[in-house]
């Protein structure tokens, strides 16, 4: 009965060292990280009123078709386009080569061409008015083209001249699509054809739409992490975090002797249940995201620390081994939980007020928090009760008291 | 007997603020070295293929009118050439950057961008603001938790030591004109934070005591009694958090050197006012408001 308790807690630790072997490194690289590690361009753009038109919903979102549309044609690998409130617009490009360029395409305003067949540009973005995706009268998706009263009559001339042929729209210097003529339109008014699905064509007017685009993108702030700083940076945390570890170990097995070995224990299924955590949220590991884990793994450590040391006081006392554990382990609870709350909600705080690095710092301090209290509480009690009720070790010392 | 550090707590208050002096009166003469997260800017971060010295890169940068700007080498300010430079100057558009980054190719040789930023005026403005939101809300929020679950003075008592720390930090960093960026503000709310959870665990067991608390012991005495009840797990918790983040100074990167500083001054001051400043400040506002239910006693009595 006793040896079988100590069996499992052997057994335990076996799994959890054989397991942290396996899955440690690929859960920690598999975690998406941030471009201050892996270096790389990240940019806010905002649009901007002109003259001619004021920012609405619409120029926003043609902004950021368009920008999608240029980053792909970079071909790199996860880029993130999302929106940031009204008017902004954020980029991020992971590991580029040349982000000078990119920055300054992402800001250029969008060319439209209109070309003939020999290739010369007769109309431009400012002739067309509007673009929209319609069900045409065959049931079939088109895009509907609206020209202003200068492109109507050179649009009328175009097709004039060119029916049977093919008129290339580019956006960028880049073809959009290859039209041909079947007709004459003098009235302003033409559809294109061939989209197979409506959003296809919503897609293409999209596009369309964002060539004549009146309004202009600023860069409001851009940061470039190059690929030599970023690598530096996560060969160095991983040393500060190794270097950090193994002292708290060190220190834990001195201090608390056999407690201290379970504590590690239950860092280590700790550890590994925060790179779970942050994997599952799909969380960006950055630097201050690095520091955020670190802090957290002093928590865990201080949760252990409240326990062991109510437990020595306990014993002192004259309670029996289990009694003073079971002890320490109930009067520290209301001490880690007012702890753990506290600190919880700057977690919460910072990431709902913070600016991005700072949410990925606030994601990994408030998971690693309450992974922490889970696993001070229930993992660290688990394993040292099956050592006790082992009953092998009788003498309080060797638990560190 | 344990050392009386209740008994002796005027003391503490003295040197607590004899600590801070230095720094409010570096806040108030020099202020801070806001990074261009604040103000606005651009920093490049430039690894040159030889070493170059700041009196050629003013140089170069001349040209532009930009010899004003803040030019730093790294590693050390010890030596007079590096390859690593650092510069910051006013917002640059897009296209300015380019030029001078080409031209400075062009007079000193070839260069690695490690890093570029340009953070815009508006942007840093939003995060001054947000930063003191987060703060604001932050500490508003412990307070109402802190109240509930202990009391109003608790809270207040455990408030004005982080006070305390967040003050000392940012004097540090305002007397050796440390620069301070976005990273700092979640450095001072992490201080903020372990501040508070270092404090409440000595609040805890002040609390429990209270409990089985005899007439015949003072309010000086259970204190005292509490603060070295939890003196062992104090002083390893924050050897710990210490450790950690040390480690993240010496070894860490170039990136982190500011972050992971203002955390170690913090997390040291956090452990230090919460025994010498939180848990005295309460002992003094309680005894106080003994003295004035027995003088109202003994007024009424009359």
């Amino acid at each position: 009965m006793r040896w079988g308790n100590l069996t499992k807690f052997l057994a335990v630790v076996f799994v959890v060292l054989v397991a942290s072997g396996y899955y440690m490194l690929p859960l920690a690289t598999s975690i998406k990280q941030g471009l201050d590690l892996q270096g790389g361009t990240h940019v806010v753009l905002e649009a901007v009123d002109t003259p001619e038109a004021k920012v609405d919903e619409d120029a926003v979102q043609r902004v950021v078709k368009i920008i999608e549309k240029r980053v792909n044609e970079i071909g790199l690998t996860e880029p993130i386009i999302q929106r940031q409130g009204e008017r902004r617009i954020i980029v991020e490009l992971p590991g580029i080569k040349e982000p000078e360029k990119a920055i300054e395409m992402l800001g250029k305003t969008a060319l439209l061409e209109f070309q003939d067949e020999s290739g010369t540009t007769v109309m431009t973005g400012k002739d067309l008015k509007d673009a929209k995706a319609e069900i045409g009268q065959n049931k079939n998706n088109v895009v509907a083209l609206e020209f202003s009263e200068d492109g109507t009559k050179i649009f009328a001339d175009l097709t004039t001249k060119n029916v049977g042929k093919h008129i290339s729209i580019l956006l960028d210097k880049k073809v959009l699509t290859n039209p041909v003529v079947n007709e004459p339109i003098p009235s302003g008014k033409a559809i294109i054809t061939g989209s197979k699905t409506i959003e296809e064509a919503q897609n293409l007017a999209i596009l369309l739409r964002s060539g004549s685009l009146p309004v202009k993108v600023d860069v409001m702030e851009m940061r470039t992490v190059g690929p030599t700083l970023g690598q530096d940076s996560k060969d160095k945390s991983k040393v500060a975090f190794a270097i950090g570890i193994g002292a708290i170990t060190v220190f834990m097995l001195v201090f608390y002797r056999l407690s201290g070995f379970v504590a590690t224990v239950a860092l280590i299924i700790y550890v590994m249940l925060l790179l779970f955590g942050l994997k599952m949220l799909n969380a960006t590991l950055t630097l201050p995201g690095i520091a955020g884990v670190i802090l957290s793994i002093g928590m865990a450590v201080d949760a252990n620390v409240l326990i062991f040391e109510r437990f020595k006081e306990e014993y002192h006392a004259g309670k029996t081994l289990r009694a003073a554990m079971d002890a320490g382990f109930s009067r520290a609870f209301a001490t880690i939980l007012d702890s753990h709350l506290t600190s919880l909600i700057s977690a919460i705080v910072l990431f709902f007020l913070g600016a991005a690095p700072i949410k990925g710092f606030a994601i990994t301090l408030g998971l690693g928090i309450v992974l922490s209290l889970f696993t001070a509480i229930t993992i660290t009690k688990l394993l040292l009760r099956m050592l006790m009720h082992a009953n092998v070790f009788k003498n309080g010392k060797i638990f560190g008291a | 007997m344990k050392f009386d550090i209740i008994g002796k707590r005027y003391w503490f208050f003295l040197l607590s603020t004899i600590l801070l002096i230095p720094g409010l009166i570096s806040i108030a003469v020099q202020g801070f070295n806001l990074g261009i997260d604040f103000t606005g800017g651009t920093l490049l971060d430039l690894k040159f293929a030889r070493p170059v010295s700041v009196s050629e890169v003013r140089e170069a940068l001349k040209e532009h009118q930009l010899e004003h700007s803040t030019i730093q080498l790294a590693v050390s300010d010890q030596v007079e050439v590096s390859q690593n430079v650092f510069i910051r100057t006013p917002e640059l558009s897009d296209n300015t950057r380019r030029v001078v980054l080409s031209d400075m190719e062009k007079k000193l040789g070839a260069f690695d961008t490690l890093r570029s930023e340009k953070v815009g005026a508006v942007i840093g403005s939003e995060l001054t603001k947000n930063a003191v939101i987060a703060v604001v809300v932050s500490w508003l929020l412990m307070i109402v938790y802190i109240s509930y679950r202990f009391e109003l003075k608790f809270a207040v008592s455990g408030i004005i030591a982080i006070a305390h720390d967040i003050v000392l930090v940012l004097g540090v960093f305002s007397l050796f004109h440390k620069e301070i960026d976005a990273s700092f503000v979640a450095a001072i709310l992490t201080i903020a934070g372990y501040s508070i959870n270092d404090t409440i665990v000595i609040f805890d067991r002040i609390r429990e005591n209270l409990k089985t608390h005899k007439k015949t012991e003072s309010f000086t005495e259970l204190v005292n009694r509490s603060i070295w009840q939890t003196m062992t797990r104090s002083i390893y918790t924050v050897l710990t958090v210490v450790v950690a983040t040390a480690s993240l100074y010496f070894f860490g990167g170039e990136t982190t050197k500011n972050f992971s500083l203002a955390l170690l001054i913090g997390f040291i001051s956090g452990a230090y006012s919460s025994v010498f400043n939180a848990s005295p400040i309460w002992v003094t506002w309680k005894e106080y408001e003994e003295r004035r239910k027995i003088a109202l006693k003994t007024s009424g009595s009359k």
